[in-house]
């Protein structure tokens, strides 16, 4: 496992020195939660519903390329311009290249994890391009420099007067105004001289549509519309597996989304996409960056089902106490400490290990992704290709032995609660990791092995 | 019928009180019970942390141990869903079988097996139970607050036949603690911010008493109760179960 400061424990504990901060995160996410709940419960069908889509994501899994060459077939019949991409780099490249042919210099962008996942903002800059990100927590976090904690909510790490101070320093709003009203308001008129001016717009895909070339963008600010039909050129960039079969499925998806999300029934804009407007264009770029190793992962495949609802962020107690950036990838939570590893097992060795294995993700994954059994696998696998330090690797076989040798167990058992009683400090010290905010247990004088000798026979 | 005791290792050697109140709760219910002297550990704490490839002799240990006996019950739901999940053996797969199929965790081998109807158990005391995630979602002892289902409860159903015992709602009632094995060193910061929650939910409540059917959730909330000094005390469910 990785021992740099950009660990998971480290840049927890790192976030749980403000205890009052954790619990304000903590409770905003659940409180998420909480609404997923009530969403859920008012359709009485919502368990045959994920099952529904789990079924779908399968198929998909299962026919990928067939329904990518579908989808390029039928969209490229509807006049949008298909691109493919085999990494994020190619995909970072691909957007410079439209840009600079139609001599664009400034481009508007709505959510998208997956330009997130390809680092396009940093490399689009490095070019000369200027990109405004129109969804307002993107832009928040955008302002300050700092990346998305969540793949819905980017800026849930942020109180109001953070948000305050930020736009005070960029907008030059009212200092210590914290009005929520008043702060959206100055957002939007600064988002809206840049929708007006800017002439390419990037959009994410929620999903498309292989039988009709079409895809859908869910948003609830209307950012991801505003950008793409004012622009000339939108470009929408999308993972491989984003792709559904049949336009009825979006049925099911869209049902589940924005419950699962936020507790919404759906997304205030559920926007659907089939060809450019005349005079205009519309590219969308089919980005691989991994996916097909992944499908090529029988444990980890399904973890390609995932529609970035954040439900599973929402749910957990470990990222509700240790924040978005503490698990340094751009897909934090449960779902990213399980795709991480495939793009690189070294720097993310850590990220399966910051779960408990509690399986709340699992249960409420729309599409019921393994999520937990996930973790555990990754970590063995990890383990095994020699992630792991030397002193967990001799600490593990020194237990192992142990553990297979019922008289030496005995014999350790007996020394060591001996050792407990007789000189404490051995154990109740700075070294201890336990002992630092918790007492041990005391050591009862006898085992359970030893009364039973006694007690019975 | 004849069960075999498995008691987990940390029982083992720091809550003995634990495994006795389970072996008297078997005999009192009429069961004949064997405690075999050789079990050591389920090789859960290995696997957990990415290390299963190393549990192969304690699981060949398990077998030998267990192989032989009708049932196997065990006072926690994490270690029998370890053996369920994970137990195999190179040479006596049909006896790694048997026993992955006929290990249960104490409250579901009462309800389910032994089909308890009373006990004659008496707790005067204001009683929070904790969930434990292995046992409840891995086991699925009791419904999980995530699933749209009928709720229903293992754990639940024994605790209501003691006598005196008030049980307390919680603000939630199937979070994690943040024990989660060897997660509680390698997550120092996070575990304990969990477990201070969890105890901050049964105290906010009245909870004279934590209880549950995982005694490593409980030691880990029962480290945090002490060091803040706290009169809560903990309990596994046995000790409930078969007070008087």
């Amino acid at each position: 496992m990785s021992h740099s400061d950009k660990d998971h424990p480290k840049l927890a504990e790192q976030f749980n020195a403000d205890e009052p901060r954790v619990d304000w995160h903590d409770e905003t996410l659940w409180w998420v939660r909480v609404k997923r709940d009530k969403a859920a419960r008012s359709i009485p069908e919502w368990e045959q519903l994920r099952e529904t889509a789990s079924r779908i994501k399968n198929n998909v899994l299962a026919n990928l390329s067939e329904y990518l060459i579908q989808f390029e077939e039928q969209a490229t019949r509807n006049g949008i311009t298909v691109h493919w991409a085999k990494d994020g780099k190619e995909h970072n490249a691909i957007v410079l290249g439209l840009l600079q042919k139609h001599g664009i210099d400034r481009m508007v962008k709505s959510k998208s994890m997956l330009t997130e996942e390809c680092h396009l903002n940093d490399y689009l800059q490095q070019h000369g391009i200027e990109v405004i990100d129109t969804d307002l927590g993107e832009r928040i976090v955008q302002m300050r420099k700092e990346p998305p904690s969540h793949i819905v909510l980017p800026a849930i790490h942020l109180k109001k007067q953070d948000v305050s101070d930020t736009f005070h320093e960029h907008l030059q709003t009212e200092k210590g105004n914290n009005d929520p009203q008043f702060l959206t308001q100055a957002a939007r008129i600064h988002l809206r001289e840049k929708f007006l001016t800017r002439r390419a717009a990037l959009t994410g895909v929620n999903f498309a549509v292989a039988e009709t070339g079409e895809f859908v963008v869910c948003t609830n600010e209307g950012n991801a519309d505003m950008g793409a039909h004012l622009a000339d050129i939108h470009i929408a960039s999308m993972g491989f597996e984003k792709i559904i079969p049949q336009r009825r499925h979006l049925s099911v998806f869209l049902r589940l989304l924005a419950r699962s999300a936020t507790g919404q029934p759906i997304t205030t804009y559920s926007s659907h996409f089939k060809k450019p407007r005349k005079g205009a264009e519309m590219h969308i770029v089919l980005v691989d960056n991994g996916r097909s190793t992944q499908l090529g992962r029988k444990d980890f495949r399904n973890s390609l089902k995932c529609i970035r609802c954040g439900a599973c962020f929402n749910t957990c107690p470990v990222y509700r106490r240790s924040g978005g950036h503490s698990y340094h990838t751009a897909i934090a939570g449960p779902i990213g400490s399980i795709l991480a590893p495939n793009l690189d097992m070294r720097k993310y060795a850590d990220l399966p290990f910051a779960s408990t294995l509690c399986g709340s993700c699992s249960n409420v994954c729309p599409v019921k992704i393994d999520i937990h059994d996930q973790l555990y696998k990754w970590r063995q696998v990890l383990m095994k290709e020699g992630y792991g330090s030397t002193i967990k690797k001799m600490g593990m076989k020194g237990m192992t032995f142990t553990l297979s040798h019922p008289g030496f167990y005995q014999f350790a058992g007996k020394a060591g609660r001996w050792a407990m009683k007789a000189a404490p400090f051995i154990i109740n010290n700075k070294l201890n990791p336990w002992y630092k905010q918790r007492d041990m247990p005391s050591p009862p004088k006898e085992s359970f092995g030893e009364w039973y000798k006694k007690n019975r026979k | 019928m004849i069960v075999a005791l498995f008691v987990p290792c940390y029982i083992d050697q720091f809550y003995p009180q634990v495994a006795i109140a389970t072996l008297e709760l078997l005999e009192k219910a009429g069961v004949e019970v064997v405690y075999p002297s050789r079990q050591t550990c389920c090789g859960q704490p290995m696997a957990n942390s990415g290390f299963e490839h190393l549990t192969h002799d304690c699981d060949e240990l398990f077998t030998d141990n267990f192989g032989d006996y009708d049932y196997i019950v065990c006072p926690s739901g994490s270690c029998t869903l370890h053996i369920k999940d994970h137990l195999h053996s190179s040479d006596k797969e049909d006896k790694a079988d048997h026993i992955r199929r006929h290990i249960y965790e104490l409250t579901e081998f009462m309800t389910d097996i032994l089909q308890v109807k009373q006990l004659n158990a008496r707790f005067p005391h204001k009683v929070g139970v904790h969930q434990s995630c292995h046992g409840q979602r891995g086991l699925k002892l009791s419904q999980m607050s995530e699933l749209v289902a009928p709720p229903f409860s293992k754990p639940l159903q024994l605790l209501k036949m003691v006598e005196g015992i008030e049980l307390i709602d919680l603000d939630r009632q199937d979070e994690c603690c943040g024990f989660g094995g060897t997660f509680c060193v390698a997550e120092e910061a996070v575990s304990v911010k969990m477990g201070k929650d969890r105890v901050a939910d049964h105290i906010r409540h009245g909870a004279e008493y934590i209880t549950g059917g995982d005694m490593s959730c409980l030691m880990h909330m029962e480290g945090i109760l002490r060091r803040q000094n706290s009169p809560v005390q903990v309990k596994h469910i046995a000790e409930i179960l078969n007070s008087h």
